[in-house]
This record gives structure tokens, C-alpha cells and sequence, in this order.
């Protein structure tokens, strides 16, 4: 296609990117359904079962929080309103299919399959958090911001060359769509063709620092039209929306080896982590905007209208929540310490000279 | 037996690994179709397929971290990085995951990778192409660090390190692929990871080095020898680990040493090797360890590059100032 010079307007064009990029959604804040399509797409028991799910999520956040308080675990990265950009997106996925988390994405691995004394030991810093199954689709969390992706298409790479019928879903952040990784990661998925879903759960803030200081593009999503891959923009506050979209992400994935990226619109209510306040770099009043979009709010609305759901199940669950976690953090506790030793074991498969020695001097100082 | 180059015995060790793992996988820049910029994968992909050979885009964090993708679904990748100087570009894949890999996982996995690419200088590269890193990749621990310096080793060496489920840096001396040449087993076989090699017996003196500088230390050991001063010169092969065991064999039977390394004073293994060597033998030595290294510039300019590199005349003069200490 070739144009006049004399039609460019640099501004229009600049302008026009976001116009793509329109975000789907399918219940609203009220819990009205804005897409009964989409919506007849579900039984009765899918959208109960959605719920229960994010409650279980929202309960577990509230707990996981308490028990930092009192000193169980070492830190954690809350995830209390991104529910349906977390559990919503890992509904759209089928058996056999694999994960690649990132550091606030661990209420969600236990959903996948990941012992919950094992998240907590994740985040309690001791290696037995990561010790899985040899079959667990899983990798471990990733810390190193975007880093994740890359992998994710390694492995998306190797399900395709082995005519697996699985996608990979990797999670990963605003922020972390700033790194190279994310622009190699993505870029590479569209020049091979696997079956690979990118996730950007949109919250807001990279720890302390707004999208729209990251980068000018107006949608996170556009970020996927230069790589040719296909990119949408979807409420990540509304898990009917988030679970249809990577149902359709994983249909369209898995048919045509192509990757798919989502950004969800969403928001953390709490902090970064344990160790930060964001009253430093958010307001009150934003906070609360977002409160009337939470997830539990609008489907909760949606099914009890229909007869379907009772808030007394949600105290149920969180009664569940609260056992399970009491449950994983005693035995999280049976859990050995670490010892020196170990961790030179597992260094390497075949241990070299010097780790050898330095075995061996820990070994005796640890058997005192 | 062929009488190979030292590339062409890389290649020959590529063909016997892709017929001998059906999970290996070649890619990287130009190693489909174009064989590598130096044809190391020449003729590969034609007769493996564009399943088992393939190009990448240019990127390499990319190409890493799909390499541990890969390798976490049991795959023995093999990845290319066109030049070692641009491993910059991919550290954070390299020191960030790839080698911290088995240790997150608690000893539960493998990472069955071996990262393939060139370093040393002395080819007349442009700009920024030749560098010694060998000491930056030989400091993280999960890593092995490969340096080959002779057709046969190149070969054996590098089935060691695919087969291994440790992930290996395996580093290919520019200036190596074309320069030498020896006799090659057509078959698989491997050499060890683990040991060094003495290269030429000697009583008064031993030196220790690796790369290109064996080679130039082989020199130096010859013009030593005329001179009535008889060396020993080990070849490390690997440089993590580096095989003390072999370096103090030597220097209790010589009472002297000498580091030789191509990168700069604060670079390298040498620094490292020096120490090693000062605390396992101190007893022993009848002078200091001393070393023989590039000055501590960026690598130069290609104009100036053979003045830059270390040489047989330097490591002569150090040793016999070792020798007369
Ligand atoms: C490569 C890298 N740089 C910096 C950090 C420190 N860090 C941890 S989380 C974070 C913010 C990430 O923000 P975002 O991608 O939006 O994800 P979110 O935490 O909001 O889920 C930073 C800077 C890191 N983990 N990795
Ligand atoms: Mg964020």
C-alpha cells in the first residue's frame, strides 16, 4: 500500500492507536450483562464455579496478609482486586495447559495445582516452595520482571514441536511491558507461531509508578501490534470477561499456533507488598473509585439475582480458607530448615571440585 | 580419524549430538541457511531439517530465555550467540535464571543446555566484536565454563557438554577455527569436564592457561626450553570448575607458576587461579605466582590489537623473572 507524503499528519496518527483498542467486557460494575452473547456461553455451574474461585482468592489474599502480620511468612505481594484478571484468565484454561507466574500471582498457582504449604513456603524463602511434581505445569514464580516471558515461549516452542495439544498462559505486569524481555518475548512467539497466552494484568502501578509514566502508548495492548500479535484490551475487573476472553485466546492459540496477548484493566486494593504504603503515591479517593468495580461485587449481584448464589457461601469459603491456610502453615513448619549443604547439592547435577569440598566443610560444621 | 579444524571438528561434534539426541536443537542469528557467520552449522540444517536448525530473530535475551524454556520441557538446546562480546545483551538470562535454575528448583530439575559461542580476540573483528569473558561466566556459580583448545578436545568437550544436564557456556576462540588443525575419531566420544590438561611436561616451571594463550604459551615454552628452562604448561579446558587438583600436582613437582590469560589484569580467571594456587601450595613455591595478562583497557582497536594481546616474548620474560626470583 502506498500513500501521498502530503496526507501525513503525524498527530492523527498517534492519535488513532488507541481507537483499536475498545476494552471488552461482558457484566458491568452493577452486574449487568452488557454481552448476552457471550454470556449464554456459560452454564449456571461455570459462572458459580467462577465465583467461588475468586472469593477463594479475595479470602485467601485477606488471610495470606494476616499472616504476614504475625510473622508466618517473610513478605508478600497482595493480589486483593485483581481476582478476575488472576482466576478469571486461569478458568480459560484446560487441563494439561501450563502456567508461568510471577511473584503476585501465587494465590492463582495454588488454584493451578501448587500445594498451598508450598506457596507459603515460597514466600516464607524456603527452596522446598519450589520443589514440584516432575509433571506440575508449572515453572516456578518469576521474580525478575518480564523475564518469565521469555521462557513461557521456550516452552510454548517445545509444546508445538511436540504436538501438544496445550497453551502456555504467562502473567506478568503494566510495568514489566517497559522491559526488553516483553517486546523479545512476545516478538518471538509471533515470528515462530506457539500457542502462548501473555497476560498483563494492568494494575495501575509498577510498585509506586504509574502506566502512564512507563510509556506513552495510551493501551498496553498496542504494545502486541507491532510484534503481529493479536492483542486485546479486556475489564479486568469483570471475570466473566476475563474467562471468555482466554477461552477465545486459547481456541484461536491452540487452531492457528499463534500467541495471544491480554491486558486486563484492573487495580491491587492493597499494597505493593508488606513493606510498602501506597497512600505515598495513590489517593484515597481513586482507591475507592476502584472498589465499586471489584469483581465479587459485580458477579455476586449478577447470580443472586438469578437465584444462583448466597453471601453465606461466602463465609463458608472463607471459613475454608482460613482451615486450609492453618492447615498448610503447619506443615510448612514440619518442613526442615534449610541446611548450606543443600543448596551446593543442588547446584549442579554433577557436583565440580569445589563445590566437593565446600560440601564437605559444611557438612561438618552443620552435623555439630 | 579426519584431519580437522578446530571448526570443523565443532561441526563434526554437532552432527554426531543431533544424531545421538533426538531432543537437541540448533538455533540462533544465521545458523540456518547461512551456516553461522562462521559456518560452524554449515551444511546442518540440509541434512537435519528446518526442525532441528533454525534461525532466530536478533535478540539475544530472547534466544536465552527461550533457550531455558526449552530446556525446562527436557529439551537440549543449543544455542548459538553469534559473538560472546554481545553476551551483554543476554546476562540477565544467563546469570539472572539460566544458572540459578536448579538451585530454585531444589535440586528437582535440569537445565540440559549448552550455549555455544565465540570469543578472544586477534582476528581483526570490527569494533566491539572480540572480548575475553570468560571470567565473568566463570564467577557464576551453576555454570560451566568450556574452553577448548585443540580440534580433538573442541569435539570431545563439546559432546561432554551437551550430554550434561548441567547447563554449559561452551566458548570457541576465534582465532582457533581456521589456525589449527589435528586428527579427529569420526565417532562419538567425550573428553571430561572436569580436568585440565597438561599439554607439555616440564620440571622448573609451570604455567597455567587456557584459550589462545596455550597455544602462545606453547611458544614460549619452546624459546624457554633453547634457553635450558624446561616448562610445564597445563591447559585448563575447563575453567569452571577449574581442576586445582592437576595445577597442584604440577607445581609441587616445579615450586613455580605462571598465569597466562588473553583478557585484562582485572579480568579473567587469573586473578582466581593465582590465589588458588598461593593458598592450596604456598608451602611449596619457591617465588610468587605471576601472571601474564592484557593491560586493563576495554579490548582495543583492531590497529592495535596483536600490541595489546599477550604473546610468547611476554610470557618468556615472566617466567624466567619467576625462575630468577
Ligand atoms: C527486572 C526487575 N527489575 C526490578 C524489579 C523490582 N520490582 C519488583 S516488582 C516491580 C514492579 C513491577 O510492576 P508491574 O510489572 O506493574 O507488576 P505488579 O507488581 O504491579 O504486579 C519492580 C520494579 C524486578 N523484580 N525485576
Ligand atoms: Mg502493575
Amino acid at each position: 500500500m502506498v500513500e501521498k507524503l502530503s496526507k501525513l499528519n503525524f498527530n492523527k496518527l498517534v492519535e488513532g492507536y488507541k481507537d483499536d483498542f475498545k476494552m471488552y467486557q461482558v457484566l458491568d460494575e452493577k452486574g449487568k450483562v452488557v454481552d448476552d452473547k457471550t454470556m449464554k456461553e456459560f452454564t449456571d455451574e461455570e459462572l458459580v464455579d467462577l465465583m467461588e474461585d475468586i472469593v477463594w482468592g479475595r479470602a485467601l489474599d485477606e488471610r495470606t496478609i494476616i499472616l504476614n502480620r504475625q510473622g508466618a511468612l517473610a513478605n508478600y505481594a497482595t493480589a486483593g482486586g485483581q481476582e478476575a484478571s488472576q482466576f478469571g484468565t486461569l478458568k480459560g484454561l484446560e487441563k494439561g495447559d501450563f502456567l508461568v507466574p510471577g511473584y503476585r500471582d501465587i494465590g492463582v498457582s495454588i488454584k493451578h495445582g501448587l500445594p498451598m504449604e508450598q506457596a507459603f513456603m515460597w514466600y516464607r524463602g524456603h527452596v522446598g516452595g519450589n520443589k514440584y511434581d516432575k509433571d506440575f505445569q508449572m515453572m516456578v514464580p518469576q521474580v525478575v520482571v518480564a523475564g518469565g516471558i521469555t521462557h513461557a515461549m521456550g516452552v510454548a516452542f517445545a509444546k508445538k514441536r511436540r504436538n501438544e495439544e496445550n497453551v502456555v498462559l504467562a502473567f506478568t505486569g503494566d510495568s514489566a511491558t517497559s522491559e526488553g524481555d516483553f517486546y523479545e518475548g512476545i516478538n518471538f512467539a509471533g515470528a515462530f507461531g506457539v500457542p502462548l497466552i501473555v497476560v498483563v494484568q494492568n494494575n495501575g502501578y509498577g510498585i509506586s509508578v504509574p502506566v502512564h509514566e512507563q510509556t506513552a502508548a495510551e493501551t498496553l495492548a498496542q504494545k502486541g501490534v507491532a510484534a503481529g500479535v493479536a492483542s486485546i484490551q479486556v475489564d479486568g475487573m469483570d471475570p466473566v470477561a476475563t474467562y471468555a476472553a482466554t477461552r477465545k485466546a486459547r481456541e484461536y492459540a491452540l487452531k492457528e499456533n499463534k500467541p495471544v496477548l491480554i491486558e486486563t484493566m484492573t487495580y491491587r486494593f492493597g499494597p505493593h507488598t508488606m513493606s510498602d504504603d501506597p497512600k505515598k503515591y495513590r489517593t484515597e479517593e481513586e482507591l475507592n473509585e476502584w472498589k465499586k468495580k471489584d469483581p465479587i461485587v459485580r458477579l455476586r449481584a449478577y447470580l443472586t439475582e438469578k437465584g444462583l448464589w448466597e453471601e453465606s457461601r461466602e463465609e463458608e469459603i472463607k471459613k475454608e480458607v482460613t482451615k486450609e491456610a492453618q492447615q498448610a502453615i503447619e506443615k510448612m513448619n514440619q518442613e526442615p530448615d534449610m541446611k548450606i549443604v543443600d543448596l551446593l547439592e543442588n547446584m549442579y547435577e554433577v557436583k565440580p571440585q569445589n563445590i566437593q569440598e565446600q560440601i564437605e566443610k559444611y557438612k561438618a560444621k552443620e552435623q555439630k | 580419524m579426519a584431519n580437522l579444524t578446530f571448526a570443523g571438528a565443532i561441526t563434526d561434534g554437532l552432527k554426531n549430538a543431533l544424531n545421538k539426541f533426538d531432543d537437541t536443537m540448533i538455533f540462533g542469528q544465521d545458523v540456518g541457511p547461512n551456516g553461522g557467520v562462521f559456518r560452524i552449522t554449515d551444511g546442518l540444517q540440509d541434512e537435519f531439517g528446518d526442525k532441528r536448525v533454525f534461525d532466530t530473530p536478533l535478540a539475544e535475551s530472547g534466544i536465552l530465555g527461550m533457550t531455558l524454556g526449552l530446556g525446562h520441557e527436557g529439551f537440549r538446546a543449543l544455542p548459538e550467540l553469534q559473538f560472546s562480546a554481545f553476551s551483554t545483551e543476554a546476562i540477565s538470562p544467563i546469570m539472572g535464571q539460566i544458572s540459578r535454575y536448579r538451585y530454585r528448583y531444589g535440586g528437582t530439575r535440569n537445565l540440559p543446555i549448552t550455549i555455544r559461542t565465540p570469543f578472544g580476540g586477534g582476528v581483526g573483528t570490527p569494533e566491539l566484536h572480540s572480548d575475553s569473558m570468560e571470567g565473568l561466566f566463570g564467577g557464576i556459580p551453576g555454570l560451566r565454563v568450556v574452553v577448548p583448545t585443540n580440534p580433538y578436545d573442541a569435539k570431545g568437550l563439546l559432546l561432554s557438554a551437551i550430554e550434561s544436564n548441567d547447563p554449559v557456556i561452551f566458548l570457541e576462540h576465534l582465532k582457533l577455527y581456521r589456525s589449527v588443525k589435528g586428527e579427529v575419531p569420526e565417532e562419538y566420544y567425550t573428553v571430561p569436564l572436569d580436568k585440565a590438561a597438561v599439554v607439555k611436561e616440564g620440571t622448573d616451571v609451570t604455567i597455567v592457561t587456557s584459550g589462545f594463550m596455550v597455544h602462545e604459551s606453547m611458544k614460549a615454552a619452546d624459546k624457554l626450553e633453547k634457553e635450558g628452562i624446561s616448562a610445564e604448561v597445563i591447559d585448563l579446558r575447563t575453567i569452571a570448575p577449574i581442576d586445582m587438583e592437576t595445577i597442584r600436582k604440577s607445581v609441587e613437582k616445579t615450586h613455580r607458576a605462571v598465569v597466562v590469560q588473553e583478557s585484562q589484569r582485572v579480568a579473567g580467571v587469573g586473578g582466581n587461579l593465582m590465589s588458588e594456587i598461593g593458598e592450596r601450595c604456598f608451602m611449596e613455591l619457591d617465588a610468587p605466582v605471576s601472571r601474564v595478562t592484557a593491560p586493563d583497557s576495554v579490548y582495543p582497536f583492531v590497529q592495535i590489537e596483536n600490541e595489546w594481546l599477550p604473546g610468547p616474548d611476554a610470557i618468556v620474560e615472566k617466567t624466567k623473572e619467576t625462575i630468577n626470583f
